[in-house]
């Protein structure tokens, strides 16, 4: 998932200094009346613009200075684990501590170094690290696509034969979502989050106070955003600003078109399955909802990364919102009350006429830890990895609001702080017939890019559903 | 540094020490003199030695590896593969590119406009003598000593649709998207190149002036006849940092519109870094480097060419 900002590193115009200045000109104007006022302040500003770019390289470079060591503590091998630095790192903070000075650490002589690298500069900090000769040992990712480029690059340890000769790991986690982590039927990755199905939240008092019923149908959304729209409520809220929210829009709509069949041809490589009447019709339908104003005029500025979204939402400006999971606890951050009474949750609509089951979902069936293959100590690596199937690493997720994805959490999500939500989310996870995983993290970013960057197009109207689906079919 | 001055070759003494021989502390300051009068005169060539490095491996180097990287094709792991012309050819052929190019070219027109006009007329204002001018040119300066980031930041929560000042759909729309990044940039750079015509309104000479006004000159013929000229060399400057700044502006955009909506802010930095680090096509987007590189440098090296700034001819022949 990309964000707003990043790491800027684009120049400004540089310079600053004196250009092609003669030294103190006579009969400049200000002189007489202001006693050089001119000449003086311009050194100053010079002593301390260079004063100030000394001062800068000196932190730049002892900040890097500290980046870079490498701090192996006593008795045995440090490794470095990479993850995600949201809210839920919690969790992996506690993993590692516990870790530590479990018996399993002793045994592997290894400790685990956690380091949290910022959201928005994840992916690209990490595939910085990884050409370099500071990578991670173990490192936070989504499976599918994102590690495609590591698995070639042979950067990878295959775990397939590790989780079969192990209980814990293959016992450990439900099967589909251990599955996902994966690239060609082999294991890369072990489950080390909750899991992000996409849902469809809806706001229960607007819902009440109009009479609606959440959707079940596409005929039935499309009443009730005739309805909304009435009522000057947009049906749905939407953070076109993030390309990514927008993807989930087709998603939904080309597996409930033409069922997961159809992407699931587009990820194993072939790009003329972009061709499939059913990223058309879904391309059209999303072009329909736009031009029927089922998201409002404005949302191609909106956010939801920087809280715009949820928060037309959460306050009944808009009735709908299709979003991860994480919306729980996006609402539960900003909006308490929100989330307590009023969120409400359903599975995205079927399309009348489509193939795919109403049970099928999309989204990220949850992160993995993948081991470097040139990590220096693999043992260590992996006892950590094991972590993750504990009941104690369960229950700590659970109590961040996770659903874990390991076989024993039915029985800990009544500790969840909304049990009601947990249990729809790992009902629908368990049940479902077929787990898609988000579109640009089940591509590799050389094609979920421009991919998204098409989708933008179609969402903002600078292409029609027929030149999407060309440009997308160019997409190799 | 505390080099006695020539004058002062015997220090006023103490009252108390006045039984030692005088001699011995008048002696130092006199060995001083000689090595002090060399110091005078141009730096040795070793004083720029660190300035020359710092260039070398932060500018140099770095260019160096991305014309190199433009000719291979390497996503960030294992070594690069070389490719021959693949990169170039597909430079030329990238439909974005041609738009990206036209992007590039409108923001600096448009930027030279908008920054030009207000930072000539503040600068030239801000030369005068008139009351409490010394106190708004600071604060005029203000947003300039500002990181790009934060006021990138600080407009994208102004611009908000829902909870900004301005409740419409500009960031999301293609003319408002493009016409804040032109906005917001000016709002930062302005304050510079105000500084900059301030310096040069400064060294235009009173006489000339005091001439025009006993020619009849009103204020504006005077700005039209006297300033203007005058300042050419000081344009041609400001124009040459303008030029290649909007070249190389991009943080600016990545907070503001990340090239969006679709493609339609994305200009030539922002399609490199989009090649960079979100596809991981490191040859791809060296090749825009490259490309960006010469064309900043042909660009400012025409501009100084054109003007006759090259050449140094003075603003004031005759004088």
């Amino acid at each position: 998932m990309e964000s707003i900002s990043g790491r800027s590193n684009g120049g400004r115009p540089t310079g600053g200094q004196s250009m092609g200045e003669s030294p103190d000109s006579p009969g400049s104007p200000g002189s007489p009346g202001s006693p050089g006022s001119g000449t003086f302040g311009s050194r100053t500003f010079s002593r301390r613009w260079v004063l100030g770019a000394g001062a800068t390289t000196l932190l730049t470079t002892g900040l890097t200075a500290c980046g870079s060591g490498d701090g192996s503590g006593g008795g045995g091998s440090t490794i470095t684990a990479f993850t995600y630095g949201d809210d839920a790192v919690k969790v992996q903070t506690a993993a590692v501590d516990r870790f530590n000075k479990s018996a399993a650490s002793k045994s592997a002589k290894g400790k685990v170094k956690l380091e949290k690298v910022p959201g928005t500069d994840y992916s690209a900090k990490l595939r910085t690290a990884m050409g370099s000769p500071s990578a991670p040992d173990v490192f936070f990712n989504w499976g599918g696509g994102s590690i495609k480029a590591y698995q070639e690059a042979n950067q990878l340890i295959d775990l397939t034969d590790t989780i079969e000769g192990d209980p814990v790991l293959k016992g450990g986690f439900l099967p589909s979502v251990l599955a996902a982590g994966g690239l060609g039927g082999r294991n890369y990755g072990i489950p080390m989050r909750g899991m992000q199905p996409v849902i469809l939240f809806y706001n229960k008092s607007v819902f009440a106070e109009h009479k609606l019923q959440p959707p079940t149908t596409w005929a039935e959304l499309q009443d009730i955003n005739t309805k909304l729209k009435a009522a000057k409520i947009t049906p749905f809220a939407l953070g076109g600003a993030d390309t990514w929210t927008e993807l989930m829009w087709l998603e939904y709509l080309v597996d409930r078109i033409g069922g997961p069949e159809v992407f699931a041809k587009i990820q194993g490589g072939d790009a003329s399955a972009w061709g499939d009447p059913a990223v058309l019709k879904a391309a059209e339908t999303v072009k329909e909802l736009i031009d029927d104003g089922a998201f409002g005029s404005k949302f191609s500025s909106v956010s939801y990364v920087n809280g715009g979204a949820p928060a037309v939402f959460a306050k009944g400006k808009a009735a709908m919102h299709l979003m991860g999971s994480w919306e729980y606890s996006t609402q539960l951050g900003k909006f308490p009350s929100f989330a307590k009474n009023n969120l409400g949750w359903c599975a995205f609509p079927t399309v009348e006429g489509g193939t795919g089951d109403i049970r099928n979902v999309v989204g990220n069936p949850t992160n993995y830890w993948s081991v470097n293959s040139r990590t220096q100590n693999k043992d260590a690596a992996i006892a950590f990895l094991k972590d993750c199937a504990s009941e104690a690493y369960a229950k700590a997720l659970v109590a961040n609001g996770d659903i874990p994805t390991t076989a024993n959490a039915a029985k800990l999500l009544e500790a969840s702080p909304n049990p009601e939500f947990a249990k729809f989310q790992y009902e629908m996870v368990e049940k479902a017939p077929a787990f898609t995983l988000s579109w640009d993290q089940a591509l590799g970013a050389d094609i979920a890019t421009p991919m998204l960057t098409e989708i933008n197009k179609l969402f903002v109207g600078k292409s029609s559903p027929s030149q999407f689906v060309s440009a997308l079919k160019e997409l190799k | 540094m505390s080099a006695p001055t020539p004058t002062e070759d015997r220090p006023t003494e103490p009252t108390a020490t006045t039984s030692t021989p005088p001699a011995t502390s008048s002696k130092p300051p006199k060995l001083s003199k000689p090595s002090r009068s060399s110091a005078v005169g141009r730096p040795h060539a070793a004083w720029a030695l660190p300035g020359v490095l710092f260039f070398a491996f932060f500018a140099v180097v770095p260019m160096l590896l991305a014309f190199y990287l433009s000719f291979t094709s390497w996503d960030g792991l294992g070594d690069p593969q070389p490719v021959g012309l693949d990169n170039w050819r597909k430079l030329i052929d990238d439909d974005r590119m041609v738009q990206s190019l036209w992007l590039t070219v409108l923001l600096t027109a448009a930027s030279w406009v908008f920054q030009t006009v207000i930072a000539l007329l503040l600068g030239v204002w801000a030369a005068g003598r008139q009351r409490n001018r010394a106190v708004l040119s600071a604060i005029f300066f203000v947003p300039f000593l500002l990181s790009s980031t934060a006021i990138a930041l600080l407009f994208y929560a102004l611009l908000d649709p829902n909870f900004g000042i301005i409740q419409e759909n500009i960031l999301g729309s293609s003319s408002g998207a493009f016409l804040a990044i032109v906005f917001v940039g000016g709002w930062q750079f302005i304050p510079f190149h105000t500084l900059i015509y301030q310096g040069g309104a400064r060294q235009i000479p009173e006489v000339l002036y005091q001439a025009a006004a006993i020619d009849g000159a009103g204020r504006y013929r005077q700005f039209f006849s006297i300033t203007l000229p005058q300042l050419r060399h000081t344009v041609t400057t400001s124009t040459v940092l303008l030029v290649v700044g909007s070249l190389t502006y991009f943080e600016t955009v990545l907070i503001l519109t990340k090239g969006g909506p679709g493609t339609d802010t994305a200009i030539l930095p922002y399609l490199m870094y989009e090649a960079g680090f979100k596809s991981y096509d490191f040859g791809y987007a060296s090749a825009i480097a490259s490309f960006l590189v010469v064309t900043a440098t042909g660009l400012s090296l025409i501009l100084v060419r054109l003007t006759g700034f090259g050449s140094m001819r003075s603003t004031r022949e005759g004088m």
